[in-house]
């Protein structure tokens, strides 16, 4: 139980600085008309929970253990990923008149995250 | 070095304390709530309750410590709280394997219905969130 919570602690400590830099490091390349930063931060968070989600379903998988699992996909990619940002920033969208835009982003964010999710199962299958 | 770029690194370093302390308390906060809330007929009811309720509470203290907010925030107590906490709180990641995982298992029906339940329910909690505080906001006196 303790060792549980250690794992999601050290886990997200690590994903929520890794999504502090992604986003600072694409909003100074990129700008921040639009939010490139937390789609690029969803979906390849997707796409490594993916893979993590396909090494698991392997019971000799380091990934079917529990404490791994806490550290890598609920600590590190739980923090890593956001649903907060990527609500606000829709709404900052569509409260600017840029209702295409935020309709974009819902898309695309929906839509690359399942689809890079999937790819990373279908990765694992390929391997296998 | 300067003085100057001394004082930028410091600056950017407790930034990065300030996000990782929240993003680890969220974080603990989420994995409580998936250890307390059930999965119900093979809905992830503990990511959407975490997804819904961290979208209201950003939603929130955006409008309170913004601009015209009655609250007045420094920029190391928004990092921690929208950054670090809110952003460990939620995940898109969780919510994408679950939804896989559904589709993977032949129940489309029931990922389709979380996917669309998802993002509506994320999005009308952001603006209740930005609403209430609003409302606050414009209240006379402090």
């Amino acid at each position: 139980m303790i060792g549980g919570f250690i794992s999601v602690a050290l886990g997200s400590v690590l994903g929520a600085v890794a999504r502090y830099f992604v986003s600072g490091l694409v909003a100074r390349r990129v700008g921040e008309t639009f939010p490139y930063g937390t789609l690029l931060i969803n979906v390849t968070g997707a796409l490594a929970i993916g893979i993590f989600g396909g090494l698991a379903s392997d019971h000799a998988s380091l990934f079917a253990e529990p404490d791994p699992w806490l550290f890598a996909v609920t600590g590190f990619l739980g923090a890593y990923t956001t649903v907060s940002s990527f609500s606000l920033q829709t709404l900052s969208l569509a409260r600017d008149g840029e209702g295409s835009r935020a309709a974009l982003y819902v898309a695309l964010s929906v839509g690359l995250s399942l689809m890079a999710a999937a790819l990373g199962f279908a990765l694992v299958d390929a391997l296998k | 070095m300067t003085s100057k770029t001394t004082s930028n690194a410091r600056t950017t370093a407790i930034l990065y304390a300030c996000v990782a302390a929240g993003g680890v308390l969220g974080s603990l906060a989420r994995y409580i709530a998936a250890l307390i809330i059930p999965v119900v007929a093979g809905f992830p009811w503990p990511t959407l309750f975490v997804n819904i309720t961290g979208s209201l509470i950003i939603g929130f203290y955006a409008t309170l410590s913004g601009p015209d907010g009655r609250l007045f925030a420094s920029t190391r107590q928004r990092q921690f709280v929208m950054t670090g906490f809110c952003g460990g709180y939620t995940t898109f990641s969780s919510f994408s394997l679950e939804t896989v995982r559904l589709l993977r298992a032949g129940e489309a029906r029931t990922a389709l219905l979380y996917v669309g339940i998802s993002v509506v329910t994320w999005l009308v909690a952001a603006w209740l969130g930005h609403a209430l505080a609003a409302r606050l906001n414009r209240l006379k006196g402090s």
